[in-house]
């Protein structure tokens, strides 16, 4: 009684009670239905298509959990959240877990008692400009206005790097992907801020995406990956290793095409046999059944396919695989093993 | 012979406190009283106890820690290493221009179309009923970004002016520069100028050493008064009440020998005379914006979000005040028009001198509280980007720090101030232009 009406009294203050120790995991069980925070619309990582269903990169993690935990990769709840509104929704309970190009930062993970259980995106904050502009560097952009959205690690990266470089600029603080995107094309502003897969996935929507560039400098570490909140670990092992099975399912050659062939008997490679559950007890200690991982790998494939289909270089939005290819092809990508 | 006793004292019963009128109404009060706190109580302690277990504390130490972000405005000296609490003020200050300047607005404009709206001319009139009908029936946040979407996508970018033949040039002999990023106009400078007063300067501070040509760092003090300005205004000031003077001595004279003297030449001369020549003495001249680099440069900067936020605030509010200014005016009975018109005066005077000061009374409580409207409306600021206190204190600084609990707070409590503020002065106002009647 106390926090149910407690909730409504404080969610005018942006705060809420936290949720039920009760685990989560059951909860959403339960309810059949994952809530899952995501942008307000970045084309490739999150986005309605023309159907008004979700597609994304970040959405196919939030799919990829429904599957794991419900079976059923339609079974979410889509909470589109702005740079402003992500994190109360996710303290608040509103959402279960946040998918929405979050960077994993100290305070954030400490401060605000979130818990980032992995990396599903290594980004670096870049600087999107016209060609016709003339300027070929971050550092010639002394004086320039520039887009920013409001309530990211990006306007305090922004600040720093030019006060680390001498320069000024007049920041102009924008809501919204859209709004950025349409004060950037009108010129109202030089420059437009943003993670450099977030730039990339803006200039694939443009007309005229030839005529604008991404400058070279990278002025940030954006390991972008998903969270949720402080203090339920089963559920956060949950989320944590439904990322890492579609991370380690590339590594070990599982796709959306073997998986079911894969799963059917117990192969020769016993990792494999472990992530699929045809050998050993990894899904029983998650909660979950012994096929978590197939139904998860089965909605888009492994995390390479999803990569591919949402914002490879095949796509509009075309970035390379770069600091997220798999560790043993020169990235950053490294999930702990499955045993 | 009958003789009066005292009616027969009834002693209290308990009862009484339900069933005895005189004490009903008392005792309902208290129990009400009694419930409301302990509501109160309980939803501050629940508050407590929710945040416990969130494992938060509320604590405003945040404040003083550097705020690690740019505010584009800022009336005040202000960069990326200055603390939550200054990010907060300047935003504060924002807020405050915004709203002086949107109220001053809101009543030329309101007081203009609310009396052209009686005008028995059928086209102004009904223009002006077009207008009222059309700002107050939609809400202010779609004029706000309807206002900023027009400067946008209409205006020209900087770069326009570029080149041979540039596609837009500077107005008005090439001093304001109306482009996308908002309005550039000349700026007052001054070759003499007197410098700076730092307020509450801190000695250890080193940019409060006087430098080589004996000026102090922009750091030094809390903040720092511009002694050109304030002699300005000193001197501008102490002309204006000069001028009252004469109008003292011009009304006296009047009143005993019923000439009124022509004095508007000696006011001019008294108000403007002494303020030229200090500007003069200051070498007061215009910078004027100059396209360098990838913006102007020089001149004072109107961003488009202040000018997008400030009009459609302006014209919003511009719209209920225009009403209550009809409404104040159509109190007035037709005689007091008639009466005036019968003694010589022409229709303007008849306005100016019988028809407002009466309808004053009926129009400034309801005034006070458009001007409140105003003021909390500023605060949605946020949709074009204009750095107001819920722009930095309930936004920027919220989202960083994760306080919302501190952060609405001291929100709530500025705004509250605020409008208490506006409150105040605007009833002493209405005492001062009430009717004194007999």
């Amino acid at each position: 009684m106390k926090k149910t009406v407690f909730v409504g009294v404080l969610a005018l203050a942006g705060m809420s009670a936290s949720v039920a120790a009760a685990g989560l995991l059951d909860e959403v069980k339960t309810r059949g239905k994952l809530n899952c925070g995501v942008a307000t619309g970045v084309p490739g990582f999150a986005a309605p298509d023309a159907n008004g269903e979700w597609q994304g990169f970040d959405v196919a993690v939030c799919r990829a959990v429904a599957a794991a935990v419900l079976d059923d990769p339609t079974a979410v709840e889509f909470v589109p959240t702005t740079g402003k509104t992500r994190f109360t929704a996710l303290a608040s309970g509103e959402i279960d877990m946040l998918a929405r190009n979050t960077t994993w930062t100290f305070s954030r993970d400490v401060d605000l008692k979130f818990d980032f259980v992995g990396v599903n995106y290594y980004d670096g904050q870049g600087f999107l400009v016209r060609k016709d502009l003339g300027v070929s560097s971050a550092k010639e952009l002394d004086g320039a206005t520039i887009c920013i959205q409001t309530g990211t690690t990006t306007e305090l990266n922004l600040a720093d790097f030019f006060r680390i470089n001498n320069m000024s600029y007049e920041p102009v603080p924008i809501e919204t992907n859209a709004e950025g995107q349409q004060q950037y094309l009108a010129g109202a502003c030089d420059s437009y801020t943003t993670d450099a897969s977030g730039l990339a996935a803006t200039r694939a929507t443009f007309e005229d995406a030839a005529n604008h560039v991404i400058l070279p400098e990278i002025i940030s570490k954006e390991p972008l990956g998903p969270l949720v909140r402080h203090g339920d670990n089963e559920w956060a092992d949950v989320v944590r290793w439904t990322l890492n099975a579609l991370i380690a399912a590339e590594e070990l050659g599982v796709t959306s095409a073997n998986v079911a062939e894969l799963a059917s008997a117990p192969g020769n490679n016993p990792e494999i046999n472990r992530l699929l559950g045809t050998e050993g007890t990894l899904g029983e200690m998650l909660g979950l059944p012994a096929d978590w991982a197939v139904k998860a790998l089965s909605v888009a494939g492994n995390y390479g396919e999803i990569f591919e289909k949402n914002i490879g270089e095949t796509t509009p939005i075309g970035l390379a695989r770069g600091l997220n290819a798999q560790w043993t092809s020169g990235g950053l990508l490294y999930a702990p093993p499955f045993r | 012979m009958t003789s009066l006793t005292d009616p027969p004292k009834e002693s209290f019963r308990l009862g009484m406190l339900i069933y005895d009128t005189r004490y009903r109404s008392l005792t309902i009060q208290v129990v009400a009283l009694i419930g409301f706190m302990i509501f109160a109580a309980w939803l501050i302690n629940n508050t407590l106890y929710n945040l416990a277990e969130q494992g938060k504390n509320v604590a405003f130490g945040f404040l003083s820690d550097p705020a690690g972000y740019d505010i584009n405005q800022r009336l005040l000296d202000y960069n990326s290493q200055s603390t939550h609490w200054r990010a907060a003020f300047i935003g504060l200050l924002n807020t405050l221009l915004v709203a002086c300047m949107g109220c001053i607005t809101a009543t030329i404009i309101g007081v203009f179309v609310g009396v052209l709206r009686l005008s028995n001319n059928w086209l102004i009139a009904r223009l002006m009923t077009v207008y009222v009908e059309l700002f107050r029936n939609v809400p202010v946040l779609l004029w706000i970004v309807f206002t900023m979407a027009i400067m946008i996508e209409t205006l020209p970018a900087p770069s326009d002016f570029r080149g041979e033949n540039p596609e837009a040039s500077m107005v008005l002999f090439d001093t304001v520069a109306i482009t996308n990023r908002g309005v550039y106009i000349p700026e007052a400078l001054f070759s003499n100028g007197l410098g700076d007063l730092p307020i509450l300067p801190d000695r250890e501070n080193p940019s409060c050493q006087p430098g080589e040509d004996g000026t102090l760092g922009d750091d030094c003090g809390v903040f720092q008064i511009s002694l050109d300005l304030l002699l300005i205004v000193v001197v501008f000031g102490a002309s204006l009440f000069a001028s009252g003077l004469i109008r003292k001595r011009a009304d006296r004279i009047q009143n005993e020998t019923g000439d009124r003297p022509n004095t508007w030449y000696l006011r001019v001369g008294v108000v403007l005379l002494p303020t030229i020549a200090v500007l003069a003495v200051l070498g007061f001249h215009l910078g004027y914006p100059e396209l360098k680099g990838f913006n102007f440069q020089g001149g004072t900067h109107l961003r488009n979000s202040l000018i997008a936020l400030w009009l459609a605030l302006s014209l919003y509010t511009a719209a209920f005040i225009a009403e209550i200014v009809r409404a104040g005016i159509m109190a007035i009975s037709k005689g007091q028009t008639e009466a005036a018109a019968a003694l010589g005066l022409r229709p303007n005077r008849i306005m100016n001198l019988v028809i407002l000061p009466q309808a004053l009374r009926v129009i400034i409580p309801p005034l006070i509280s458009n001007y409140l409207n105003l003021t909390k409306n500023s605060s949605l600021a946020i949709a074009v980007g204009y750095m107001d206190i819920t722009g930095t204190l309930g936004g920027i600084t919220m989202n960083q720090t994760g306080r919302e609990l501190e952060c609405v707070l001291m929100l709530m409590l500025v705004y509250l101030a605020i409008s208490l503020s506006i409150s105040a002065v605007m009833n002493w106002y209405n005492e001062r232009v009430k009717l004194v009647e007999r």
